[in-house]
């Protein structure tokens, strides 16, 4: 499998809606590229000044909540005291590329906004938290700008464990403080108590780069693209099956709004879509092919954007054995704290294994379907609540697939996993740091 | 418990909130008041997401009180 970001074509219509925004037509633009097409970081000269153009823009965060970036920007510049900055770069999901591959691709527009950010929210400290092994270039971006003087904070760079819930809000508090990236429970929120007991303002990496260019071009640049309620443009990762049956692995920047069979040009011929990652929601692909990438029209279907996954399953797949690894992946990634969550996802996962494999017993699709329901809104993070909603829309969308199973048949042509799974689960304390 | 007190406004403002990473499923809370509180198969409670009734408040400030892992609270709205 191979990420690629999307090539340049795309047509004059994307060019003149300035697309893409976020990744360079070239890659591996230095600070001096950077600097010549986007110019000097705008700093507004204090704290809160920017907020009005980014609420007037109406971003929203793009790591998956969609929550408005002004609010929070907003909340912590109101507090007191010492306060803290952080670019979650820690992209959680494994079936999600993009933030990888705009940390890769537009380092500098990320740290730009997180120096606009923290200006912004009126912070001492600016921190960027990456998975091992992708701090790389961000280090040498960083020397880059300390070199050339462009970054008024300095940017401590933390690490963050391979884990599904390590990107987290609180487990990101926990893990930038020394501890280990679990979820905490209760509050404050890290809006007023986040790293070491100080106000923190958390914002994905993509949602700094795109504050970055708002903060140039302004609000009414930022809502040419997208649509009234959603505006902008957001970065997707799409999975396809190519002809040649590999999966394809495509990380694209589109305006919110877009019909998903312009991401997706084989939605059509698929079996069901993916929308919004591992915690998201499967769609029929012929409904799917009908909807476009904005909350509004998915919220309708039950779906959510999420951070931007978008993966069809071909239609020589077994959904049901699809949607198991992936359910055995998600309890094995709980953190184990909460009793609903440790005891119920792998009951879930146990179920959906057997509902994937030849005449599952009667009762196991209800006890699924119980569980689910047992375990939502029963934890101190979302994982348990996220986890439900993937496994039901599972077992609704791959219904006629159930049929099937229970009397030993299956469609499934091809064996071969569609869908990304990291390799190994944590075993010891030592993989939550 | 005092600060509590001092805050309190009237009947009906006040839910009761489990911390699901302290509870380790001692199952106090639900023998002291079933009214409210129910158990998973797996010994967790399952809280009534509603407004305590104020007849049914003494009894949750017991089951807060009884909970042997500090996880239950009684909160305001």
């Amino acid at each position: 499998m191979t990420t690629m970001a999307e090539p340049a074509a795309g047509g004059a219509a994307r060019q003149a809606a300035g697309l893409p925004r976020l990744l360079p037509t070239a890659p591996g633009q230095d600070l001096r590229a950077h600097l010549a097409r986007h110019g000097p970081v705008p700093y507004r000269g204090g704290a809160g000044l920017l907020i009005p153009d980014v609420r007037a823009a109406g971003l929203t965060g793009r790591g998956g909540a969609a929550f408005p970036t002004h609010r929070k920007l907003a909340i912590v510049a109101a507090a007191r005291g010492r306060k803290v900055v952080v670019g979650n770069g820690a992209e959680s999901e494994p079936a999600s590329r993009k933030d990888a591959v705009l940390l890769r691709d537009a380092p500098h527009l990320v740290l730009d906004g997180l120096q606009l950010a923290a200006e912004a929210a009126g912070a001492a400290e600016a921190v960027l938290y990456l998975h091992r092994g992708e701090h790389r270039a961000l280090l040498r971006a960083l020397a880059e700008r300390h070199a050339a003087g462009v970054d008024r904070l300095p940017v401590a760079v933390a690490e963050a464990p391979p884990r599904f819930l390590a990107g987290q809000e609180t487990a990101l508090v926990s893990r930038i403080g020394g501890g280990p990236a679990l979820p905490t429970f209760g509050l404050p929120r890290v809006s007023q108590r986040g790293v070491a007991g100080a106000p923190t303002c958390v914002q994905n990496v993509e949602t700094l780069a795109h504050l970055a260019l708002i903060a140039r071009y302004g609000p009414r640049w930022f809502r040419a693209a997208g649509t009234a309620a959603e505006p902008g443009t957001m970065l997707t990762t799409t999975y396809e099956a190519a002809a040649d049956g590999e999966t394809r692995c495509l990380v694209a920047e589109a305006p919110i709004g877009t019909p998903l069979a312009d991401l997706l040009p084989g939605l059509a011929g698929a079996q069901a879509l993916l929308v919004g990652g591992f915690h998201g929601t499967w769609l029929p692909a012929h409904r799917a092919a009908a909807l476009t990438l904005d909350n509004e029209t998915l919220g309708r279907h039950g779906a959510a954007l999420g951070a931007g996954v978008l993966a069809a399953l071909p239609d020589d797949r077994c959904g049901l054995t699809e949607a198991a690894r992936v359910t055995w992946y998600l309890a094995a990634e709980s953190a184990g704290q909460c009793g609903p969550c440790l005891n119920g996802l792998p009951r879930i996962a146990a179920a959906m294994a057997e509902l994937a494999g030849p005449r599952p017993r009667g009762n196991t699709r209800r006890d699924a379907e119980r569980w689910a329901g047992l375990v939502t809104g029963r934890g101190a993070c979302h994982h348990p609540d996220g986890t439900a909603r993937f496994v039901r829309s599972a077992l609704v969308t791959f219904g006629p697939e159930l049929s099937r199973h229970s009397r030993g048949q299956c469609s499934a042509r091809g064996r071969r996993p569609f869908l990304p799974l990291p390799d190994g689960v944590p075993t010891t304390d030592d993989d939550w740091m | 418990m005092a600060d509590y007190q001092a805050r309190r406004s009237g009947p009906g403002t006040r839910t009761l909130r489990v911390n699901p990473i302290a509870c380790t499923g001692h199952g106090v809370c639900a023998e002291l008041l079933p009214e409210l509180i129910a158990t998973d198969e797996w010994g967790y409670p399952i809280i009534d997401p509603r407004p305590v009734p104020y007849a049914l408040e003494p009894e949750a400030r017991r089951a807060v009180a009884a909970c042997p892992a500090l996880a239950l609270r009684l909160v305001r709205e």
